[in-house]
């Protein structure tokens, strides 16, 4: 992987640190009540994760390297399919009182 | 690189970057929260397309084994999707802590297997600073992995009690120095060209580290535990995104390093912990010990009398714990709730930060009996009005509501913020025996005068009390 490296010092740091602001910002002001499904979104989005290890495994030059890039694609896919499932299911729950008649409790 | 695959796969990730931030800003608010996930969920999948254009860009030396390599990704992604969609689907909500545990430990073993596939390829020519990312970011990844695999044992009832032997705190350091001794070496003896042998011990000796700084923490601090390596996770992302020069990675991980840092210190501050103590004490093992004498007695009420008295009152609050959850016992509590707003009565539920297993999650739980968000309050919203409550109830809930963290300063749990149950005019407790909290504190409130105990089974419970207000609105016409 010799990768030009475009992204370099103080570009790379800028997107570093404007990232942790926006995260930080986005939890910071958000009811308790919706922490674990937040978390749990969270958990998904670095399930983007899976799009690095495809990286690796379609450049991969051996069998060592191909096994390890395929642990690493299932383990990614994994991650973001699991974690958008379960946020999905919590989300899905939370309704208004003015809905507390369609009593459309899901049993997945 | 072929510039057009090269210019779709830059746009997708500049789209998935916005359609991540974008939902999860909506995920913010309960009225937004559903399309948020959906929103960020579209995010994925564009970026997950635009990565098989890869295909059209790998290295020369990658070219002979191209085909097999996409045959690979395709099988890896569809076995991946379909076990997590198919596992996802099939837990319980009261299980949700140790699912999150779990997927989260799979995306830090896939950072893990990014930064081994880098480390491994030591025909390269390796930068300096891309080369510390990646054995960075490797060492969280892998501790996350086997930390986070731990947790969901340890939650899930694989593996029960807390492992503990002697001078432990001495011998995680020494793995972890040892650990961080390899990775120096890897980066700057090695540059990058160190023998597979050395990248495997280095591997081995992060994933051991992860066992054995989890083993010894218990059940109850676990969440805390979990949202940890779920930042630990995203910071190992953003890393092995620079190593990979891939924005989509440095951005999605770097907000979820941020986000899970502060959504961690918010948990142990609920705890009245700092993550520091989680970590390197041992809560709950010895706890019990230094109790001071409780004067009173505790008082029984039957269910019936308890449910007929709610029914006559004009202001009900209800004080709900993870035992409410594991007793299976939320829809009949909103059933019941049910009744008692039908015939006048205010009732509203008042949510500990740590009530259930993780932060928000006892919201979670009662969203599944189909209780509306905005019965559901918040510690800090609702303390003041229990002042006003003709009766709060307490439904397997001990720790959250023991006045001990108020006035006893030799308590364990002294100074954590609780419910002020106490405050109202008569206090209900619903619970299966006369044992102690998840701490192993013995609770003050149930020998109050105003406290009265209704012992039985929460679902068992709740079901007399349903009867009772039936019977009574039933002789009444």
């Amino acid at each position: 992987m010799d990768l030009a490296t475009t992204l370099t010092g103080f570009v790379a740091l800028y997107i570093f640190m404007l990232a942790a602001f926006t995260g930080y910002e986005i939890i910071g002001r958000v009811p308790a009540i919706l922490h674990t499904p937040l978390m749990s979104g969270s958990n998904f989005v670095h399930g983007i994760v899976v799009v690095g290890a495809m990286y690796a495994l379609l450049n991969a030059t051996s069998t060592v390297e191909q096994v390890i890039g395929f642990a690493g694609v299932l383990l990614g896919a994994g991650n973001a399919a699991g974690g958008y499932v379960v946020t999905e299911r919590m989300l899905e729950m939370f309704k208004p009182s003015d809905r507390k008649g369609a009593g459309d409790q899901k049993k997945a | 690189m072929n510039l057009t695959a090269q210019f779709v796969i830059d746009a997708s990730y500049f789209a998935a970057a916005f359609l991540f931030i974008y939902g999860l800003k909506r995920m913010s608010s309960p009225v937004t929260a559903r399309s948020g996930i959906v929103v960020a969920g579209a995010g994925m999948l564009v970026a997950v397309l635009a990565s098989f254009l890869y295909y059209f860009g790998v290295n020369d030396a990658a070219l002979p084994h191209l085909g097999t390599n996409v045959v690979l990704a395709a099988v890896a992604l569809g076995l991946g999707t379909a076990w997590a969609w198919w596992s996802g689907k099939r837990v319980a909500m009261t299980a949700m802590p140790q699912m999150v545990a779990l997927y989260n430990g799979m995306g830090g073993g896939a950072a893990a297997c990014i930064a081994a596939v880098e480390l491994l390829r030591t025909s390269a020519v390796h930068q300096t600073i891309p080369l510390l990312l990646a054995v960075v970011g490797a060492l969280i990844g892998a501790i996350s992995l086997s930390g986070s695999l731990i947790a969901w044992a340890k939650l899930n009832g694989n593996i029960n009690g807390v492992w503990r032997i002697g001078g432990q705190q001495i011998l995680n350091g020494i793995v972890f120095l040892a650990t961080l001794g390899v990775g120096a070496y890897i980066v700057f003896v090695a540059h990058g060209h160190a023998d597979p042998a050395v990248v495997a011990a280095f591997f081995i000796g992060a994933l051991i580290f992860g066992v054995m700084m989890t083993m010894p923490i218990g059940g109850a601090d676990m969440p805390v535990v979990i949202s940890l390596y779920n930042a630990f996770t995203g910071l190992a992302v953003g890393f092995e995104g620079y190593v990979l020069q891939n924005p989509a990675l440095m951005i999605a991980g770097m907000v979820v390093g941020s986000a899970g840092t502060l959504l961690t210190l918010l948990m142990a501050k609920a705890m009245n912990r700092s993550v520091s103590n989680v970590i390197f004490s041992n809560f709950g093992a010895g706890g019990g010990e230094q109790q001071g004498e409780i004067k009173g007695s505790q008082k029984p009420a039957e269910a019936g009398d308890a449910a007929i008295n709610m029914r006559y009152a004009s202001k009900v609050i209800i004080a709900p714990g993870y035992g409410l959850a594991v007793a299976q016992a939320q829809h009949k509590l909103y059933e019941f709730v049910k009744l008692l707003t039908d015939a006048g009565v205010e009732v509203k539920f008042a949510i500990h930060p740590v009530a259930g297993r993780m932060p928000g999650h006892m919201n979670v739980l009662l969203a599944e009996a189909g209780v509306p968000y905005d019965m559901i309050y918040d510690l800090e919203d609702i303390n003041a009005e229990f002042k006003e409550a003709d009766v709060a109830v307490v439904i397997g809930a001990n720790d959250t509501v023991n006045p001990a963290a108020r006035t006893n300063k030799s308590s364990p749990i002294y100074g954590m913020p609780i419910l002020n149950v106490d405050q109202a005019k008569q206090v209900y407790v619903i619970k299966r025996g006369q044992g102690k909290g998840y701490s192993g504190v013995e609770n003050e409130l149930f020998f109050a005068d105003n406290c009265n105990l209704v012992y039985g089974d929460a679902q068992k419970v709740m079901v007399a009390m349903i009867q009772a207000v039936k019977s009574l609105e039933g002789g009444g016409h």
